[in-house]
């Protein structure tokens, strides 16, 4: 993968998307390497995203790595109206590799057009978010012992959730049983469901998850946003029955687990953090792990 | 006077003619081509009777030919269209048009998030669907129907 940037999960074939998560499982055996000294990371935040500038930057760090770059547009150039194109060429002379978040659609493969290294997409607005896919399939692997002929159930906003779109058209490569718990205003969009259909895969609909908690190894659950609602008196209505409480898990296989991207809101109560179940906190640590695997394919160290 | 009518229409004696235009996208066309800005004679008519399509329009360019990707981008506007080259007074091609499989520059991308409509981005689509003419964005990946067309 060495030089190959990431841009959409699709960029990298299965193997590679695999390989990807091996390696993450020996970094996270051993993540303090030297690896990166000679290298430097740019990690040019156009919108703020804490989260995920920090794993990154932790990532890079643990490997030695130095890092530059920006969190915010208000901070950097392009307050001063500097364009994407003149901001890519000129950080591309700094680094070695471009790390970005940016708030338009199609702004990473726009950046990798021009860009003489490689672009990792940290998320380009509303599109596509690969190192959150990959994490969420390191975390479901390394769970379950697989990949392969899981249950997984997605809960909440399935319509606009991209995180939810990205992993379920990955998990269409393995075989998955998917179980769709939202509201009926948001539903999975039925592309995303028609590619499910291409792969001759079941999915079950539903629009309250007490029944699906039992039958699935993966509950993956989304916050549900008030704004995405057309009547906010619908919103009231539903909003309870999405929320993951601690009693609800009574029934739940031994091994489950219960997955989020975070920051959650209310979707899952925090008395559900002390059960075995809860796994997102890993799950965000997890990314650390994936990143430093993509980083280090990357920049052809490994 | 039936000849009359034909007259200016016929007197093209070297360039192209553009038949059958659906009436409502002639002047669409004429800016595709940016013919607004040449300074050759140029005919146009739109609204003519056509026994195929009901209406239709017309186009006559003197002294002009036009390349394969110029003509291929009236394509969204004008599936139905077809080109006819003429030299001294005589029909020297006859071509339809074809609908490409890629598109560059002429469209908007309907997405108003996308990058393109951001930056100083050339847009490019892979035309998914030749039937309802439907462009896929390169970059944000989103569709543009046919109806969501707006020409740069
Ligand atoms: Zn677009």
């Amino acid at each position: 993968m060495k030089n190959r940037s990431l841009v959409s999960i699709s960029d990298y074939t299965i193997d590679e998307q695999l390989k990807i998560l091996k390696l993450a499982a020996e970094f996270e055996k051993n993540p303090r390497q030297k690896i990166l000294e000679k290298y430097v990371v740019a990690s040019l935040f156009f919108e703020p995203s804490t989260r995920t500038r920090l794993s990154f930057e932790s990532a890079a760090s643990q490997l030695s790595a130095k890092i530059i770059g920006f969190s915010e547009a208000g901070s950097s150039s392009v307050s001063k109206g500097e364009t994407l194109k003149d901001t890519i060429l000129t950080v591309s002379n700094y680094s070695d590799i471009i790390v970005m978040r940016h708030p338009h659609e199609g702004s990473a493969k726009y950046a990798d057009e021009v860009a003489p290294i490689p672009i990792i997409n940290a998320g380009d607005g509303a599109h596509q978010h690969p190192t959150q896919t990959l994490l969420d399939m390191y975390s479901i692997t390394k769970t379950q012992g697989r990949l392969d002929s899981l249950n997984i159930a997605f809960v909440g906003d399935l319509k606009y959730g991209r995180t939810v779109h990205s992993l379920v058209m990955a998990l269409c490569q393995f075989n998955t049983t998917f179980h769709l718990v939202s509201p009926t205003e948001l539903k999975l969009p039925s592309y995303v469901k028609q590619h499910i259909k291409d792969k001759n895969l079941a999915y079950h609909q539903y629009t309250e998850m007490n029944e699906v908690i039992p039958q699935v190894n993966i509950l993956y659950m989304t916050r549900i946003q008030k704004e995405r609602f057309s009547d906010p008196i619908e919103y009231e209505r539903v909003k309870d029955a999405y929320i993951l409480r601690l009693s609800m898990l009574t029934n739940a296989k031994e091994n489950m687990k219960v997955l989020h991207p975070l920051p959650r809101v209310n979707e899952i109560d925090e008395d559900v953090d002390s059960s075995p179940q809860a796994y997102y906190f890993q799950q965000a640590r997890n990314g650390v792990f994936v990143r430093m695997a993509l980083l280090a394919s990357i920049l052809g160290v490994i | 006077m039936e000849e009359r009518k034909e007259l200016k229409v016929n007197a093209i004696e070297n360039g192209t003619v553009i038949d059958h235009i659906p009436a409502q996208n002639v002047f669409q066309v004429i800016h595709m081509l940016s013919l607004n800005e040449c300074e050759n004679q140029i005919l146009f008519g739109t609204n003519l009777d056509s026994k195929k399509y009901g209406k239709k329009g017309l186009i006559k360019v003197n002294n002009r030919y036009f390349d394969h990707d110029t003509v291929n981008k009236i394509a969204l506007v004008a599936p139905t269209a077809t080109l006819i080259e003429i030299k001294n007074y005589k029909v020297i091609d006859k071509k339809n048009i074809v609908i490409p499989d890629h598109v560059s520059k002429f469209v908007k991308c309907v997405n108003p998030n996308c990058i393109t409509n951001h930056e100083d981005v050339i847009t490019k689509f892979t035309v998914i669907d030749k039937k309802d003419v439907k462009l896929q964005c390169r970059y944000c990946e989103k569709t543009t129907a046919k109806d969501n067309f707006t020409f740069i």
